[in-house]
């Protein structure tokens, strides 16, 4: 821990290039997950498609993508580029699972609901679909989001990572200390980022508040009989 | 795509199989890693997994600390076990049960939790102890998303252990981390092919597992004895 008090403006830096490799990514990913999984939601063949190929992309090491990128697209070897594309693609495949579990979740009868009372296709997937699939969507978020911010220090074995270079650092220096700091900011600055995600979310879905609080006022005079007042 | 190329002919050349440092050796190394990780990682998780399942109990603080676990990077966390207890087996094992432990209890708690409760009471309306409700009636029912989660931590963990070449470990890794080194990039592409169709091979298997054991298709082949003494409980009457 002594090495982090000593070495703050240093640390300062290495966040923001560490939270710029990692957020950049879920911002693209999101980009083209949620597009992507809309469209293709509703087709059996093509979502299929999908999910293996997103599968398919996990098994590719973080490592092995950061250093075959610059052979298939024109980056440099050891460009931020490489990290942030290589990142995009974990981030899209991860999320376009999310997209599809979260349309999943919209209870059936209020899309036939949206249907009967008159909203054509466009406006219920805006109104209805993608709102209510917001919750889910979170969850897929902030596992996205804490894997990043994890996976970038990868990143400093080819010379890119913000926070990771304290681990190479470190590593080489036989500073364990140095690698403590390093693991200690990159936990806590993946707690900040969750919990902002979470209350994002919680403010992006104000009927879940409503429901909730009304849900204990109910039961509470549920419990008690209502009598007299509404009949 | 020369590199490409370049990388193939090498996977193609006998020669570079053998010996100690060869890819077949390598690759055990790696498989070693994986096995040693996730084996690991299964003796902590299932059963913590079963048993707040089972109970309902602790759900929400299990989760919160899955979420903790993502969030410690596997890099930092093995160079720093290297540091700590120098060269060996312990620091990758360490380091990468962090990333085998969250699939695992997530798969083995949402699967029993998801068993139907109607089945669950009706086993225990039948006299079943608490232990034979888990084992014969919730396990089985929830095979599919266990083996599920051991097919996540297992795809995880066998792309991540490159990492442990970076701390002058073997594995797969080493072909990527000496092959950025002397800027061979056709021998960190060699790694990476290995890498994926590795992780390829045993997502088919585990996949192939998970669709065995869903419960009810029989899929997996009962033995002779079992079906004997089944189809003589489900006729009585033939007999007598």
């Amino acid at each position: 821990m002594h090495y982090l008090i000593h070495h703050l403006p240093a640390a300062w830096v290495l966040t923001v290039i560490h939270l710029r490799l990692s957020l950049v990514p879920v911002l693209a990913g999101l980009a083209i997950a949620l597009p992507w999984g809309v469209l293709t939601w509703r087709n059996p063949v093509l979502r299929r498609l999908t999910t293996v190929t997103a599968s398919l992309v996990f098994t590719i090491p973080s490592l092995a993508l950061f250093v075959v990128l610059p052979l298939v697209i024109p980056t440099r070897i050891l460009d931020e580029a490489n990290v942030i594309v290589a990142l995009t693609l974990y981030t899209t495949a991860l999320l376009v699972r999310a997209v599809f579990e979260a349309l999943d979740a919209v209870p059936r009868q209020v899309r036939d609901a949206a249907s009967a009372v008159g909203y054509p296709p466009i406006t219920r997937l805006l109104k209805v679909e993608l709102p209510l699939s917001i919750p889910v969507l979170v969850a897929g978020l902030r596992v996205v989001v804490v894997t990043n911010i994890s996976m970038v220090s990868v990143g400093a074995v080819i010379g890119i990572g913000g926070l990771g270079t304290w681990f190479t650092e470190g590593y080489q220096a036989d500073k364990s200390d140095q690698i403590v700091a390093g693991i200690v900011t990159i936990f806590v600055l993946a707690a900040i980022i969750d919990v902002l995600i979470m209350f994002a979310g919680r403010l992006a879905t104000p009927w879940d508040r409503v429901a909730r609080s009304g849900r204990r006022r109910l039961t509470a005079p549920l419990k008690d009989p209502i009598v007299g007042g509404s009949r | 795509m020369n590199f490409l190329t370049q990388a193939f002919s090498y996977l193609f050349t006998a020669g570079n199989w053998a010996g100690p440092v060869g890819l077949a050796a390598r690759t055990v190394e790696h498989l070693e890693y994986t096995a040693a990780a996730v084996a690991v990682s299964a003796l902590v998780a299932i059963p913590v997994g079963l048993i707040i399942g089972h109970s309902g109990r602790g759900t929400l603080v299990v989760v919160s600390l899955v979420n903790a676990l993502r969030a410690l990077p596997t890099l930092g966390v093995l160079l720093l076990a290297v540091l700590l207890w120098g060269l060996g087996l312990v620091p990758p094992i360490v380091a990468l049960m962090l990333l085998g432990i969250p699939p695992l209890l997530a798969g083995t708690y949402s699967g029993i939790s998801a068993v139907d409760r109607t089945v669950v009471d009706a086993a225990r309306a039948m006299g079943m102890s608490e232990l034979r409700v888990l084992f014969r009636v919730e396990v089985p029912n929830a095979l599919p998303l266990i083996i599920g989660g051991l097919r996540n931590a297992t795809l995880q963990v066998v792309a991540t252990a490159t990492v442990a070449a970076y701390a002058s470990l073997g594995g797969l890794g080493r072909y990527l981390i000496d092959g950025i080194k002397v800027r061979q990039f056709h021998i960190a592409l060699v790694g990476a092919l290995m890498v994926a169709a590795l992780a390829l091979i045993l997502d088919g298997a585990l996949a192939f597992a998970a669709w065995t054991s869903v419960p009810g298709t029989g899929r997996v082949r009962r033995s002779p004895h079992h079906q004997a003494s089944r189809s003589a409980e489900l006729s009585p009457n033939v007999d007598a």
